[in-house]
């Protein structure tokens, strides 16, 4: 125990800094150049205001994240049910006195920032439930009483998200919460019953859903049916990405997306702008740089001493990891249109915010590593 | 302090890499996915989705084709293209149509009426087609534009093209015009509807209908990128038009003028043709009417006009009236007797004024008679009962065959002229297909006098003549320049080699068989004799030069004495009702009768006498007598044309130096 203590205390600053993981870093600051490009060509090739916002939240966001990854893992699992609880307040505050904008009320005006907590919410749940399942005891994972907690912990975010409307995030932070609950030894049977639960609900939510979404759905069978209406989306990335070909049609060069084609180009669509752009080439490539910050990520999980780190770098890859299939296969055509941001490169400072403070406690588990939390 | 540790912490630890492990092989296989469905995309659809692409942000706007103009022989330009200012706007560019549309209404002074056509027009177009609202401002209304064009965003004054008639009237029949394409003329011709803009001109009649396929020329492309909401954004590519083709025709525009000038006020035709290279000097029916009229939809008060003009302006006469012939037929009928062996030259009739003939009184058109006439003073005299008899003695089928050998009831411009008609040569056979009734003997004699069933365009007369004059050879009329044509020298060798070849033929075999086997042959007949014994055709020539040029001849106070000048013709009065014994008594003066009930008056010529190279038609409608309404005009315009014929020649020797 003393080692330990030592171990940890006498890391000097350098030391820390040292044994950050670099590669990560790196990949994060290509995705950032990458983006901030991305935005720039959304900008039709000017400085406008979304490339300018965007490089500056990056370099905010960059900086922050480094900062915080030297604090200790202890605080994130020390602070991990709190940091739930106050986003849950915020989703709360959002629903009641939120600001409501293209008929959605999801962001709250912290007078210096318009905060979306639901994304910061993807983030929480999982330090959320790995703070829980550090401490439970494998044998008393699949009782009763510890499966109700965390099932309360993962529905009230999403109602409230459902409610805002915003179907997307509520989905990607049931994924998100599914997986971690997966991962932490949650018998798969439970799994397979919640399923066919939600199987037999199902009509029951088609009645609930709004008829926007009802429409979404219907259109991503069959998108052809309505071209200039709900399936414009789907058919415009689909031109977009095919007609970029091999190496895509240059920097600044994608008709699709600076004749206006593309809809929500900056924030959902950017991967289909890119694409576009820089072709099957480029694509490969950017998925190489997420796929090594996903291995990044679990490799340090791999490393961690403390079950905590262990579950949250976890978590957090498979999480990242969903986060880009459903955003990339949805401006595939694969999926059906739901509001979905590509980690690190779509517009939008609380996805940014979410994502990096993941990455600094993940950095921070590299940095303590070798600590064990009690 | 050490949480979850020991043996439970170590399960927990398994449990949770072995399910990661199953998680990232899990993400391999979707990543998988999601690189084969960019694969199938971006590498094997992308052919399919670059021409979506394409589609998008591709738009084309096609402009006016720039038509091909029409020059004479000497190069003027009778129809070609003036600049004009046109005011264009396209609806979709426009933030407030209807504002734009009442304020270009205001400014532009636009009638209701139109107004409400181009509001038609608007709707029936897609919203970035060009919608034309004017297509001739003038120059005030352009500078008024200008003026106020910050405030009209949206209208665009262009330069564009229209087609413009320089010399008006005169070569309309000739021509034809160009006005809006209609829903017709798209689906009648596939050139039309593929290089169809609002707004385009097309041929309507004569040759610019005719030649509209190599006239129109193609159009312009402007390919612009245009983004989502259809704003043109850049121009990637502008193919220019090309021109369509000029067409030279062989007419003159200087006697094309004096012949307007000569049928000024009256209704009739003239046609001047080159008696060996077939080429038309001039072609005129008159009234006519300015083509410029129709460019721009004629207006109602013109077009009510034209419409309600007694003399019918809208009927090209050259070539679509058909009248009988009257006396110009007689050389004719003289040669095809001669010809057939009816009478010899030597053949007299005693004309008393009228004759006798199957229980009818058949008159000459001199109530006192020629007295003893042979065959020369009966074409020279024009003498109506020597015709009766000598046809009588021919039959209508033998003059039928002389009759259409020399050009008549058959088109002469075949297929160059959508309206010309073909007339009518009657013959037995004919009236039995056609009016089911035999042939009656009397109607032989009316015949020979170019009157009954007999009719004949104005033009037809023409080439008769010309295949007269030219000394009985066949040729074939032209009316577009062709540089590759056969020269007059080279024709002229052509007729004398066939002419020879003729008489040695004649000696050889029955020529009266070889004549009678009439083949309907038009080209391959071309410079061939159209005579059995060119004696006949020398003998006709030098009757009607007599009769032009000798004392009692039709046309003698029509003569010009000047060798250089002179002419020979026949004159010719056709009866347009019959002649009833009242007014016969009457004898009244051509003012005496109502301008319907009038006699057409015709006449045919050829000149200069010695070395002859034009031949004429005069007609003057509801004219009176040949001898005083058409003739004169023969003898007025022989001056321009043998003037002109060296102006002519020296050209032709300019443009074989080209060659």
């Amino acid at each position: 125990m003393f080692k330990e203590t030592a171990l940890s205390g006498q890391t000097t600053f350098f030391q820390k800094l040292r044994s950050m993981d670099y590669i990560l870093l790196v990949c994060i600051l290509i995705l950032g150049v990458i983006s901030s490009l991305a935005m720039y060509a959304t900008d039709g090739g000017e400085l406008l205001y979304h490339t300018k916002s965007h490089v500056l939240r990056f370099i905010i966001f960059f900086v922050m994240m480094i900062i915080l990854s030297f604090l200790n893992l202890r605080f994130w699992h020390a602070t991990g049910y709190l940091f739930y609880i106050i986003v849950l307040g915020l989703l709360i505050w959002a629903s009641l006195y939120g600001i409501t904008a293209s008929g959605s009320q999801r962001w709250v005006d912290l007078y210096f920032i318009n905060l979306q907590p639901s994304e910061l919410m993807k983030i929480a749940i999982i330090v959320c439930f790995a703070k829980f399942y550090h401490r439970a005891q494998i044998n008393q994972i699949n009782h009763f009483k510890n499966l109700l907690v965390p099932m309360m912990i993962l529905v009230l975010p999403i109602l409230l998200v459902v409610s805002q409307p915003d179907l997307g995030t509520s989905i990607l932070i049931a994924l998100s919460g599914i997986i971690v609950l997966w991962l932490a030894g949650i018998n798969l049977k439970y799994f397979v019953y919640s399923g066919l639960f939600l199987l037999i609900s199902l009509p029951f939510v088609i009645a609930i859903l709004k008829p926007y979404q009802k429409l979404r759905i219907l259109t991503f069978f069959n998108p052809d049916k309505d071209p200039l209406g709900a399936g414009y989306q789907i058919i415009q990335s689909k031109i977009a990405i095919g007609s970029g070909g091999l190496t895509g049609k240059g920097f600044l060069k994608g008709t699709q997306g600076y004749l206006e084609f593309l809809p929500e180009k900056h924030t959902d669509f950017i991967f289909t702008l890119f694409s576009e752009e820089h072709g099957f080439i480029g694509s490969l490539a950017l998925l190489f740089i997420y796929g090594v910050i996903i291995y990044r990520v679990i490799d340090i999980g791999k490393n961690a001493r403390s079950f905590f780190g262990k579950l949250f770098c976890f978590g957090f890859a498979s999480s990242i990891f969903v986060f880009i299939t459903v955003n990339m296969s949805m401006v595939l055509g694969l999926l059906p249109i739901v509001g979905s941001p590509l980690p690190i490169m779509s517009y939008g400072g609380s996805s940014m915010l979410a994502t990096m403070i993941g990455f600094s406690i993940v950095m921070s588990t590299k940095i303590y590593q070798k600590q064990l939390i009690a | 302090m050490f949480g979850g540790g020991g043996d439970s912490g170590y399960k927990k630890l398994s449990t949770v890499n072995r399910r990661m492990f199953i998680m990232t092989a899990a993400k391999l296989v979707i990543f998988g996915g999601i690189i084969t469905r960019l694969f199938s995309l971006q590498i094997n659809e992308n052919k399919k989705y670059l021409t979506l692409s394409d589609k998008n942000r591709l738009r084309e706007w096609r402009l006016p084709p720039v038509r091909g103009d029409f020059e004479d022989f000497f190069g003027n330009k009778i129809a070609s293209n003036l600049k004009v200012y046109q005011l264009h706007v396209v609806p979709e560019q426009v933030e407030d149509f209807r504002y734009l549309m009442i304020r270009l209404r205001d400014i532009l002074d636009i009638d209701s009426k139109t107004f409400k056509k181009i509001l038609k027009k608007r709707s029936q177009q897609k919203s970035w087609e060009t919608l034309i609202i004017s297509e001739n401002l003038s120059w005030d209304q352009f500078a008024k534009i200008n003026f106020y064009l910050h405030e009209l965003s949206g209208a665009k004054p262009v330069l564009s093209v229209a087609r413009n008639y320089p010399y008006d009237e005169k070569f309309t029949h000739l021509l034809g015009y160009v006005a809006q394409a209609s829903e017709k003329d798209l689906i009648e011709n596939e050139v039309i509807k593929k290089s169809h803009v609002p707004g385009l001109r097309v041929g309507k009649i004569g040759l610019e209908k005719t030649f509209e396929n190599q006239l129109i020329g193609s159009n312009g492309i402007q390919r612009y990128e245009v983004n989502a909401y259809g704003k043109r954004i850049n121009q990637i590519d502008f193919v220019e038009g090309k021109k369509g083709a000029n067409i030279k025709l062989t007419v003159d525009t200087e006697i094309q003028a004096q012949c307007n000038e000569l049928l000024k006020d009256k209704a009739g035709s003239i046609c001047v043709m080159d008696i060996y290279t077939g080429e038309l000097i001039a072609m005129h029916s008159s009234p006519s009417f300015d083509p410029n009229l129709f460019l721009y939809g004629i207006s109602h008060d013109n077009w009510n006009e034209i419409l309600n003009n007694p003399k019918k302006p809208l009927i090209n006469r050259s070539i679509q009236g058909l009248y009988p012939p009257g006396s110009t037929i007689k050389p004719i009928v003289a040669l095809s007797a001669l010809e057939n062996d009816v009478i010899s030259t030597k053949f007299k009739v005693n004309c008393t004024g009228k004759t006798e003939m199957y229980g009818q009184t058949y008159h000459c058109w001199k109530d006192t008679g020629h007295g003893i006439v042979n065959l020369r003073d009966a074409l020279k005299v024009s003498c109506d009962t020597f015709f009766y008899e000598m046809s009588r003695r021919l039959g209508v089928d033998r003059l039928n065959l002389t009759a259409k050998k020399f050009g008549l009831g058959e088109k002469v411009f075949n297929g160059t002229y959508n309206e010309e008609k073909k007339g009518l040569i009657p013959s037995t056979q004919w009236k039995k297909n056609a009016l089911g009734r035999g042939w009656v003997l009397g109607e032989t004699l009316i015949t020979g006098i170019g009157q009954g069933y007999m009719q004949t365009t104005p033009l037809q007369l023409c080439l008769m003549t010309a295949q007269l004059a030219n000394g009985g050879f066949k040729i074939k009329p032209k009316i577009i320049y062709d540089k590759k044509s056969d020269s007059y020298e080279k024709i002229k060798a052509e007729m004398e080699k066939n002419r020879i070849d003729l008489l040695s033929d004649f000696q050889q075999d029955d020529a009266l068989v070889d004549f009678s086997l009439e083949k309907k042959k038009r080209d391959t007949d071309l410079y061939k004799p159209l005579y059995r014994n060119q004696e006949n055709v020398k003998f006709v020539l030098e009757a009607m030069f007599a009769s032009t040029n000798e004392v009692r001849g039709t046309s003698y106070s029509s003569r010009i004495n000047d060798k250089k000048y002179q002419f020979a013709g026949k004159t010719g009065t056709s009866q347009v009702k019959k002649i009833t014994e009242i007014q016969r008594e009457l004898d009244l003066d051509i003012s005496q009768i109502p301008y319907k009930e009038r006699d057409h008056a015709l006449f045919v010529a050829f000149g200069p006498y010695v070395n002859p190279r034009y031949s004429l038609s005069v007609f003057v409608e509801h004219g009176g007598a040949g001898s005083s309404a058409a003739a004169p005009l023969a003898k007025k315009l022989f001056k321009t044309i043998i003037d002109r014929h060296e102006e002519r020649e020296k050209i032709r020797e300019k443009s074989l130096m080209e060659i």
